[in-house]
């Protein structure tokens, strides 16, 4: 264990650490106040950590809540954001399964709990291996939802949430997305940004009279998110929610700019991010840990002369439809890479439903190619990926779909045993 | 008048309290809904009961447990130490006449009591 520090000090530093204990040190770069814990695979190693720097010291003041199941983590979560604190909570797969009624009641609450997801696949088949199924399937309860591509952006991008969820306009709790295993148990360089430059980036804690819509006073009793009957405000409490949500837009552009300008590193608009798209006749709108790999991918098929690009989709709640329609009317044929499922959806693929809905009715836009790939931490290679982006080119070329699509959807890499 | 004193009766009151459908429309409306305590926030519920709990007071030995456990707050302790039941609010759980450890609440269907 590290030597005690009696406070949150810390100078820039490179480290080189996995992709959960730099969602570790995100949370503590931004003091959250409470953490509710309850360890789950591959997500253990984040509440382990953040255990470490309580016990040391060097998060003097936090409060960290073991509990017994995920649903009394969030229900934790819940209670202590309500009081005024900045809080933090990690899970996986199942245990996010089991969150689920308390994620409804954070979204009602209007309380901006971040909550770090090293995702995994749903059982069964029994599965603890990257497959953004779980956080996807939890689309509905209100929560934003972003998917990172790098250890740095995990850090990253915990830091820009709490800048995007505390902002008053908004009030949202969000859901920050990384391949199981894949990052969260890899080892990578990551830099830990200078504790007063993340101080001056994030708004300030809140004070005791905490969040601007809940007031907690013993003295004057009230009741939050109380029975509303039919014929009350219950759809207009739904609809502030949704307008949250497209407020958010602007913000999250506004947090990823400003964030540029503090600490240096881009992450395209916010929401998207492009590589290579400029000139590009063929795209893949993919995301999570396979976009890192893809523009690798990207370049080696660029160097046959073929022009490609791809685009990282950073944020799936709130969807970038006004981006997703730029895109897709930049380019000729666009492909779009669930690494997860929405059975029984248009597609079979969450993200490419969402990408056919969105350009509905825009016209002169891409063919989309649905892809579905790298299921429960199937690995996706460069050379799968390469070939993904030839099948486009293809696609480009003759005009028509691969032959080989499940009801309209590829699914790429799949098992064929001699 | 103290902020808790006024605090209080605006508790107490359902005319003092400020009513939520105030607001005219979505944009006017805070983040959350937000209710104070009030008795019967949600209605006379009264009017669910079907069993009505009767306190024997001749065999009640005033030890307060029906009025400890009611779920509802409906069992008032009056100032000579007795305990009633408030209709008006009372669902007819039977929880008070579960805990009695005399026996002394009995739970009658309300269509009897009409008809006697």
């Amino acid at each position: 264990m590290s030597k005690a520090r009696k406070d949150f000090t810390q100078e820039q530093e490179t480290k080189i650490i996995k992709g959960n204990v730099s969602a570790a040190y995100a949370a503590k770069s931004a003091r959250v106040q409470v953490i509710g814990a309850y360890p789950i695979t591959p997500q253990t190693t984040v509440v382990e950590k953040l255990s470490e720097f309580v016990d040391s010291g060097s998060m003097p003041g936090t409060q960290y809540i073991k509990v017994e199941s995920e649903h009394s983590a969030m229900a934790s979560m819940v209670g202590a954001s309500m009081t005024g604190t900045r809080t933090f909570t990690a899970t996986s797969g199942q245990g996010l399964f089991y969150m689920n009624e308390m994620l409804h009641w954070a979204t009602g609450t209007r309380l901006p709990i971040v909550t770090a997801i090293a995702s995994r696949g749903p059982a069964p088949p029994w599965n603890i291996w990257a497959d953004f199924t779980d956080v996807i399937s939890q689309r509905d309860t209100g929560w934003m939802c972003s998917f990172c591509a790098t250890h740095q952006e995990i850090y990253d991008e915990i830091l820009m949430s709490y800048k995007v969820c505390e902002d008053y306009e908004i009030l949202l709790p969000k859901f920050v997305a990384y391949g199981g295993f894949i990052l969260s148990h890899t080892s990578k360089p990551v830099i830990i940004e200078d504790q007063e430059a993340v101080d001056n980036y994030l708004p300030p804690l809140p004070d005791e009279k905490g969040w601007p819509h809940i007031f907690m006073d013993p003295e004057r009793p009230m009741m939050f998110g109380n029975l509303i009957m039919p014929s009350g405000f219950y759809s207009e409490f739904r609809l502030k929610i949704h307008d949250a949500h497209m407020k958010a837009k602007e913000k999250i552009k506004n947090a990823a700019k400003e964030f540029e300008k503090s600490f240096g590193r881009n992450y395209g608009n916010g929401l998207t991010q492009q590589y290579k798209m400029n000139d590009a006749e063929v795209g893949m709108l993919i995301y999570g840990d396979l976009a890192l790999q893809m523009e690798e991918a990207v370049d080696l098929v660029r160097e046959e002369g073929y022009k490609v690009g791809m685009v990282k989709l950073r944020y799936f709640r709130p969807f970038p439809v006004e981006d997703i329609i730029n895109i897709a009317k930049s380019v000729k044929v666009l492909g779009v890479m669930d690494r997860a499922t929405a059975f029984g959806s248009p597609t079979g693929g969450p993200v490419s439903s969402e990408v056919k809905t969105a350009i509905e009715g825009v016209e002169k836009t891409a063919k989309i190619l649905p892809m579905i790939g790298g299921l429960g931490g199937r690995e996706v290679t460069l050379e799968q990926q390469t070939e993904q982006l030839k099948i486009l080119i293809k696609m480009n070329e003759t005009g028509d779909a691969p032959g080989d699509l499940f009801h309209g959807t590829l699914w790429h890499g799949k098992l064929e045993v001699e | 008048m103290s902020n808790t004193e006024k605090w209080k009766d605006i508790n107490k009151s359902r005319e003092k309290r400020p009513k939520v459908q105030e607001y005219k429309n979505w944009k006017e409306l805070p983040p959350i809904p937000i209710s104070l305590p009030i008795d019967g926030a949600i209605g006379i519920t009264g009017d669910w009961r079907t069993f009505r709990p009767i306190i024997d007071q001749d065999g009640c030995n005033k030890c307060g447990i029906c009025w400890m456990y009611c779920p509802e707050g409906s069992i008032i302790n009056k100032e000579d130490g007795t305990f009633e039941v408030d209709l008006t609010y009372c669902k007819g759980c039977g929880i008070c006449a579960k805990e009695c450890p005399t026996n002394n609440i009995e739970m009658k269907r309300e269509s009897d009591i009409t008809h006697e």
